[in-house]
């Protein structure tokens, strides 16, 4: 297809707006009489509220309200993400607003104040006092499974939810193969680390209706503070602010219900803000698994039988667990055609910080074991890590061990071996105390919903007079070119041009809601509407410049705010004059449009079978590693991530996700945890919680594929968080082949590394 | 001796004098946000970690987290929104915008500063010279190398127009 504006590289609508320092976050934002919110959370990871005495933060001048558990007119509810349909308890967890009864972890609300400074707030905070009675507490997910273990909960079981895959015997499986090799891998809890911490802004506008302005992926969580306060849902709106980060962390509710409950009680418009420290607290992290993997294969390589067994930490409260635990147990397999496969996936409750969304959802765990195992496979085997993808991976007509079948391309082999081929000739080894190695990971990720949740889009187009054009939709942008693409989309379909295009973004009042911006479903989803929306105006003018050239439909095409007829380009209307000639007329010049996902029942049971997923994104990553003996440092010097992308709406864009997707999950392989003893947090601010800096990195390498087999507007598919899978494994492998060390626990520090090698000598 | 409990001080920001009475624990970032209502300067850390609160003190890049509003007495602040006019910040903000090197655009106002600063004082670097310049300043989103190649093809152009 021939396209002007799609896939080219053009700068987004907001990075003028941002290079110049205009664009106003969530904590940019103020207003006249406002109150500075804190927060009270807890300092026992596990205990019981005996009572909570306010009455001497309330007397202090200034403070406006403290609010406890008991002043939440709906304290506990099952939490909501921005489904509208009813999924059931199996995948729904407690929200609850401030603890009452039994606190979970540490750093959990407790009390909430309002004060005219944000001094005066710190200060009542102190003066809040609360009775706790510590108790023992569970911090390791296998002790909380046994029987008799300290209950998370006041009366529910340990276990959030189980899940299993079955396919073939692997029991005969495992008979039949020549190698087999098992191991136990460790990954931990991480944090999202967006600069921007959580923030927001309420206010209570003249007929009663709470105003949110926040810092979030998912703006359909106001109908959860509706629940909250009792009030109907039309009385609460959420604007959400363009997002300085999210990665899943800004996907729970933050700010939101705290902020609403001290505007309802105050009348004030009140801000908060989370300090760092706060935000690595409180909000969710992704969680730690321990995944026990056995692997067989025959002598030529050809896998027999899969076994695997996943524990997730699912922290102090449910969350996202359940479907982040779902994600993990569709893709335990990897993208191998294995024909015998035995997969169990468990998540228990632990008083952790609790695990929920993080780029990559459950995903990118289980691709740290498959792919170390694939390795490890291939080393004894005596082939080379292509060979045995290729010969192992999923392809067009085969399946998921779930019975999912892909109808469409499947890239696996073409992005390892591009990937692969791409690290060009090994570099002659300079230093006595450097290894280098070579590592290959590929991973599949979905993008869209789970399909059970009957996942739907919605986009607004509208035609102004002058020929400009205004989209409205609700999507949050987080940075990754959300809004830009629509805008492209519009420009496209309708031949006018980017700087003519206005776009209005989630606000639920004002724009269409169009979901959650998670699940890299934003793009695919809508873009979709927005395509739909376009092509129903576009099809309205075509009709209407036909009658006015006397020119067929067919014979017409609409490009640079003009539509000519393709055989006579002498034959030419404005874009303009058709509209005032739709306006005159009547004729709609705006179009509303709703794109729905495949919808799907709800699984019945544990064992998880058929579709789960729209679509999936198939990626690789190669890299060559430096391994210092003496230290242990590793230090990536080259990284090629190759994926099929599908097609690429802003080619930009597109290299920015996987770039930052590699790196994002560079610091899972080699820096990045959140470390917890006994629940309490050992690194509390980036001081500790090391991310990447420009000095740690490579330049990545992107390779696209556009196949055009996606589901997205012009057959893209998405890449948001397939990109930050199987970087880690890459990494892993390659140590391994630098130093022949096998690391199984991320990260891969120095330390592990360096404990290793003296081990072997 | 008492100690002082509160501090008038005037602090030029973007070339507008901002009078306050302030704590002597105050810092720049909470003044130049709060006080001057600047606020593409960006709180991300608190503590010197981030570089989101990246300014020109004097002519040098500082951390404004880690400065006393106090210490900035009587002395000039610039940021992003005040360098406007500034030819080698305007090639920056555009070379940012068509290099893609601008995500989520937390980080960018304290990156951008950091990056004129280094390219004001740096003729030709290299790409690990610019890497290791900017290594203070977090970003999250991008992986850097869109941002790094923004910088270098300023640098480049910089470059060539003195040749």
């Amino acid at each position: 297809m021939e396209t002007t504006v799609i896939g080219k590289g053009l700068p987004k609508v907001d990075a003028w707006a941002k290079v110049k320092g205009n664009i106003v976050y969530a904590d940019d934002f103020t207003l006249p009489g406002m109150l500075y919110a804190k927060v009270l959370r807890s300092k026992y990871p596990a205990a019981r509220i005996l009572a909570i005495d306010t009455s001497k933060a309330e007397a202090l001048p200034g403070v406006q309200a403290v609010l406890t558990a008991k002043d939440v007119p709906n304290n506990n509810l099952r939490a909501k993400f921005g489904q509208s349909t009813d999924v059931g308890a199996q995948f729904e967890g407690l929200y609850r607003v401030l603890a009452e009864g039994k606190v979970r972890f540490m750093g959990e609300a407790v009390a909430l104040v309002a004060a005219e400074s944000l001094k005066v707030a710190e200060e009542a905070l102190d003066l809040i006092e609360v009775d706790y009675e510590p108790l023992p507490g569970v911090f390791d997910p296998e002790e909380a499974l046994q029987p008799g273990a300290y209950p998370v909960g006041e009366n529910e079981s340990n276990v959030v939810s189980r899940f299993k895959v079955r396919k073939g015997d692997v029991e005969a499986g495992f008979a039949a193969a020549d190698v087999i090799i098992e191991n136990t891998y460790r990954v931990p809890f991480v944090d999202h680390a967006y600069l921007e911490p959580e923030s927001g802004v309420a206010w209570l506008d003249e007929d009663g209706v709470i105003n949110i302005r926040v810092s979030t992926q998912v703006i359909e969580h106001f109908r959860t503070v509706a629940e909250v306060l009792g009030l109907p849902q039309n009385r609460v709106r959420v604007i959400g602010t363009w997002l300085g980060g999210g990665f899943g962390g800004k996907e729970d509710i933050t700010v939101e219900s705290f902020l609403a409950l001290l505007t309802w009680k105050t009348g004030r418009p009140v801000k908060l803000t989370y300090t760092r420290e706060e935000s690595i607290l409180a909000h969710s992290k992704r969680h730690a698994y321990v995944m026990k993997y056995k692997t067989g294969a025959t002598r030529d390589g050809r896998l027999v039988a899969l076994e695997a067994e996943l524990i997730s930490d699912a922290g102090a409260y449910t969350y996202l667990t359940p479907w982040v635990l779902l994600y993990s147990t569709v893709n335990a397999t990897g993208p191998y055609d294995i024909p015998n496969v035995k997969v169990d996936t468990v998540a228990v409750l632990t008083n952790n910080p609790f695990g929920s969304a993080n780029r990559g959802f459950g995903a990118i765990q289980p691709n740290v074991a498959y792919e170390s195992q694939m390795d490890e496979l291939a080393r004894v085997l005596g082939m080379d890590p292509l060979t045995i993808r290729q010969k192992n991976c999923l392809r067009q007509g085969g399946s998921l061990a779930t019975g999912f079948t892909f109808d469409r391309y499947v890239a696996v082999a073409d992005v390892a071996e591009k990937a692969w081929q791409a690290l060009g000739p090994v570099q002659e080894n300079e230093d006595k105390n450097i290894r280098l190695g070579r590592g290959l990971a590929v991973g599949l990720m979905s993008y869209g919903r789970l399909t059970f949740l009957h996942d739907s889009s919605r986009s607004y187009v509208k035609l102004e007079l002058d020929g400009s054009a205004v989209i409205r939709c609700g999507v949050p942008d987080l940075g990754g070119g959300q809004a830009q693409s629509l805008c492209q989309i519009v420009a496209e379909e309708l031949g006018i041009p980017l700087e003519k295009i206005k776009i209005y973004i989630a606000d639920t009042a004002l724009t269409p809601l169009a979901g959650t911006t998670t699940a890299t479903r934003q793009l695919y989803m809508s873009g979709n509407a927005t395509l739909k929306a376009a092509r129903e105006l576009k099809e309205r003018l075509l009709t209407k410049a036909a009658a006015m050239l006397g020119v067929r439909v067919a014979y017409l095409k609409i490009a640079n705010e003009g539509i000519e007829s393709t055989v006579d380009p002498q034959q030419r209307i404005s874009l303009k004059e058709v509209i005032n000639a739709c306006a005159t007329e009547g004729i709609e010049l705006f179009c509303e449009a709703q794109f729905n996902a495949p919808f799907t029942e709800v699984p019945a049971s544990e064992v998880i079978s058929g579709r789960t997923f729209a679509d999936f994104t198939f990626g690789a990553h190669a890299v060559e590693v430096a391994v210092d003996v003496e230290t242990g440092a590793v230090e990536v010097r080259k990284l090629v991530a190759c994926y099929d992308v599908g097609k690429a709406i802003n080619v930009l864009n597109v290299e920015g996700q996987l770039e930052g997707g590699a790196i994002y999950c560079l610091g899972y392989a080699l820096m990045e945890e959140l470390a917890v003893e006994q629940g309490r947090i050992k690194t509390p601010s980036f001081s500790e919680y090391l991310i990447p800096t420009s000095a740690d990195v490579p330049d990545v390498e992107t390779i696209l594929i556009e196949s055009g087999a996606g589901l997205g507007p012009y057959g893209a598919k998405g890449v948001g968080e397939p990109a930050c899978n199987s970087i880690a494994p890459a990494i892993l492998n390659a140590i391994r082949d630098a130093v022949g060390v096998r690391v199984t626990s991320l990260p891969a520090t120095p330390e592990k590394i360096a404990l290793a090698l003296r081990k072997e000598q | 001796m008492e100690l002082q409990k509160e501090i008038t001080i005037t602090v030029q920001v973007n070339g507008r004098p901002v009078t306050a009475v302030v704590a002597p624990e105050e810092s720049l970032l909470e003044f130049v946000r709060n006080r001057a209502g600047v606020t593409d300067v960006k709180c991300g850390c608190n503590k010197g970690d981030c570089g989101t609160c990246t300014l020109v003190l004097e002519g040098q890049p500082v951390k404004s987290c880690l400065v006393l509003a106090a210490q900035a007495n009587n002395k000039e602040v610039w940021t992003v929104r005040g360098m406007a006019a500034d030819p080698l910040m305007q090639a920056l903000q555009e070379s940012f915008a068509t290099h893609g090197a601008v995500q989520c655009g937390f980080c960018t106002p304290g990156m951008l500063v950091a990056a004129r600063s280094f390219l004001a004082h740096h003729q030709q670097p290299d790409r690990e010279a610019i890497k290791e310049a900017l290594s203070g300043n977090l970003c999250r989103c991008t992986g850097y190398k869109k941002i790094v190649d923004a910088v270098a093809a300023v640098a480049a152009s910089q470059a060539s127009a003195r040749d």
